[in-house]
């Protein structure tokens, strides 16, 4: 894991001291909340619908023992004893006190944490695959280049203030676990003729305008990459539409430019970047890239796993990875116990976590887009303890991909930009498929609710998804079939009108059976969908 | 009727205005009239309550009922976790 060197903690002590100085003159009425919540945003406080909200990053969402440790401290000191784990692989706080903000702030210092860029038009928390250094098929480790990126994007004086946020995510497989193709930025590492460079992507997202991201790059050398990417920016920085919020993401200059058009803006931008030498040295590269060794992997281990107690078999092959290292394993910690809100994890379990992480999991622990924690490297000896003490405290849930692994935001029981609850859909659908044989017999099934369009949930993105909107006063549901954020990345389609809270779990249902009836061997939901199309389904959930 | 509603600057707390100050429950908000963009604005200047604004609501023997869902959730609290609501009585769906 990368560890801060004395630039990295100067930076956040700083801020810390900033936001202390900022909080008091608030509170003592120096300073008005329209002078006040521009400073609070830019270190992740928001005011949310019952209290202040605070989103702590979690960079590429990997993360120590110790560090968990002290999300579980600050759930239980300052916050109600519990978090909630992200689709940006963030966790957010949701009855912070303001006066306890700069004292938080301070404990996450201290364990080179911070909550900076957690919003805000600025270069949000870099993402990447869970799996990242340990998946057999990635091209190379795509940890060092997001950490190079976050060192780069961290107050970045030029893109401070975007015309609106900006994501970006590193993958480094073809297998895309982490939805990339719906970034601001998108890139995968790729291997040339030997040499490891990124294809590059631009202009997608989800939000209102859904958009998956065009290739705009072919192949950008390693030592060329952050050069190639801040030419990305200039671009949009330049001309990204200012003047109206919702057309100010990228992916609306891109579609209004056109591809080309905007990849021949870029070319002449990087080519006048490049005469600039802001490329970090290979040194530098070097240097971040030392702390992403391997650990100490033991090696002559046993690939056997004593299959013998049903429960954890099929725990095993629900939630168990194959790892590159012989004799380990990807562990998937499910956050999506039946009848529990999606993401959410009380301290004692955050703490948990935690402890199994540092005994058995070279103290890393990664955080998933899908609200759920990855200990990225097991021994298979030890996964039997491991699973009778997550089973033991509510973390035995099997059901990865599964349709009960469901992605939802915090929806109207949360957020103040919510037209609609997420939770309360997400667990009545988890309630009616709570029989684990049906949910096995469905496979891979992800669905995904959102409470407004700005699709936090990434409802486009789901094989199901579940958008709620605001009728007349009303909470109503629609439905879109066909999403995927994956490598085969798609856009869903809306089925029809929409239903209310209980219609819209049947209308799941009925898709499945439609699934059931006519899926060919072999075949996902997905893949049947792609297959027949909308219109059987359509005509069962309103037939 | 109007009530008054905000969040309390230290705590972050949702709070009504009760006539005479504020309150976590809606049941103690009063209907404040034609006074009430006064009335936020010269408590959020003592800094008494942060980010201040009016709702609609009816009247009903159990105290006011806003018209719209955020605000009847925003008084009951999170509808899934009882343990931290405020008020679990407040009918988030209307009849």
């Amino acid at each position: 894991m990368y560890v801060y060197d004395k630039y990295d903690q100067a930076m956040v002590d700083a801020r810390v001291a900033d936001f202390r100085d900022q909080t008091r003159r608030r509170l003592s009425g120096e300073l008005t909340e329209e002078q006040f919540r521009p400073l609070r945003l830019m270190n992740g406080l928001y005011l949310q619908l019952h209290a202040y909200m605070l989103r702590v990053a979690i960079p590429y969402g990997t993360l120590s023992g110790r560090q968990m440790k002290m999300l579980a401290h600050i759930a239980r000191k300052y916050d109600k004893d519990y978090g909630h784990f992200t689709t940006r692989q963030n966790i957010q706080y949701n009855w912070i006190k303001l006066e306890d903000a700069p004292d938080i702030l301070a404990d996450l210092a201290s364990v080179e944490m911070h909550a900076i860029q957690t919003s805000g038009n600025c270069i949000r928390n870099i993402s990447s695959d869970q799996y990242a250094g340990v998946a057999a098929d990635e091209v190379a480790d795509p940890r060092p280049w997001a950490e190079l990126l976050r060192q780069w994007s961290s107050f970045h004086p030029e893109f401070s203030y975007l015309p609106r946020k900006f994501k970006i995510c590193v993958i480094a497989s073809a297998e895309d676990r982490a939805a990339m193709r719906l970034h601001d930025i998108g890139i995968e590492l790729v291997e040339r003729d030997g040499v490891i460079g990124a294809k590059v992507f631009a202009g997608g997202g989800m939000g209102r305008t859904p958009i998956v991201g065009p290739e705009i790059k072919d192949f950008v050398a390693e030592d060329e990459i952050i050069s190639y990417v801040e030419a990305c920016l200039r671009v949009y920085n330049r001309y990204g539409r200012r003047d109206n919020k919702y057309k100010a993401r990228i992916k609306i200059l891109v579609s209004e430019l056109g591809v080309e058009e905007y990849k021949r803006q870029v070319e002449e931008e990087w080519a006048h970047m490049k005469t600039l030498g802001i490329d970090p040295p290979t040194a530098e590269l070097d240097r971040i890239r030392a702390h992403f060794v391997d650990p100490a992997y033991e090696t002559g281990l046993s690939d056997a796993i004593d299959r013998s107690d049903p429960d954890f078999a099929l725990w095993v092959d629900s939630q168990v990875v194959a790892h590159k290292q012989p004799g380990y394993a990807i562990v998937n910690i499910s956050l999506k116990p039946l009848a529990g809100i999606p993401g959410d994890a009380s301290s004692a379990q955050i703490d948990l976590i935690a402890d199994i992480a540092e005994k058995y999991s070279f103290d890393e622990l990664r955080v998933t887009h899908a609200q759920n924690i990855v200990l990225a490297s097991v021994k298979k000896a030890d996964l039997y303890t491991i699973w009778q003490q997550l089973h033991d405290a509510g973390l035995g849930e099997a059901n990865l991909d599964l349709v009960t692994d469901i992605i939802a935001c915090p929806g109207l029981d949360y957020c103040s930009l919510a037209n609609a609850r997420s939770i309360p859909v997400a667990q009545k659908i988890a309630q009616r498929f709570a029989d684990p044989v049906k949910q096995r017999d469905i496979g891979e099934l992800k669905l995904k609710i959102s409470g407004c369009i700005n699709a936090c949930g990434h409802h486009h993105a789901g094989h199901i998804g579940i958008l709620g909107v605001d009728r007349k006063g009303t909470e109503n549901y629609q439905l879109l079939l066909g999403g995927s954020g994956a490598e085969d990345a798609s856009l869903g389609k809306i089925v029809g009108p929409g239903f209310d809270e209980d219609g819209i779990v049947d209308a799941v249902e009925k898709a499945t059976d439609v699934y059931l009836a006519q899926r060919q061997t072999g075949e996902r939901f997905l893949d049947t969908y792609r297959r027949i199309g909308m219109n059987p389904f359509k005509e069962a959930i309103y037939g | 009727m109007i009530v008054a509603t905000g969040n309390d600057l230290g705590s972050g707390d949702v709070i009504w205005w009760t006539g005479s100050g504020w309150s976590r429950h809606i049941g103690e908000a009063v209907d404040v009239g034609t006074d009430g963009e006064a009335l936020i604005e010269r408590e959020a200047a003592a800094r008494r309550v942060n980010v201040a604004y009016l709702v609609e609501a009816d009247a009903t023997p159990d105290g006011p009922l806003p018209h719209h869902i955020k605000e009847r959730i925003r008084a009951s609290g999170p509808t899934v976790r009882a343990d931290l609501a405020v008020n679990t009585d407040i009918p988030i769906v209307k009849a």
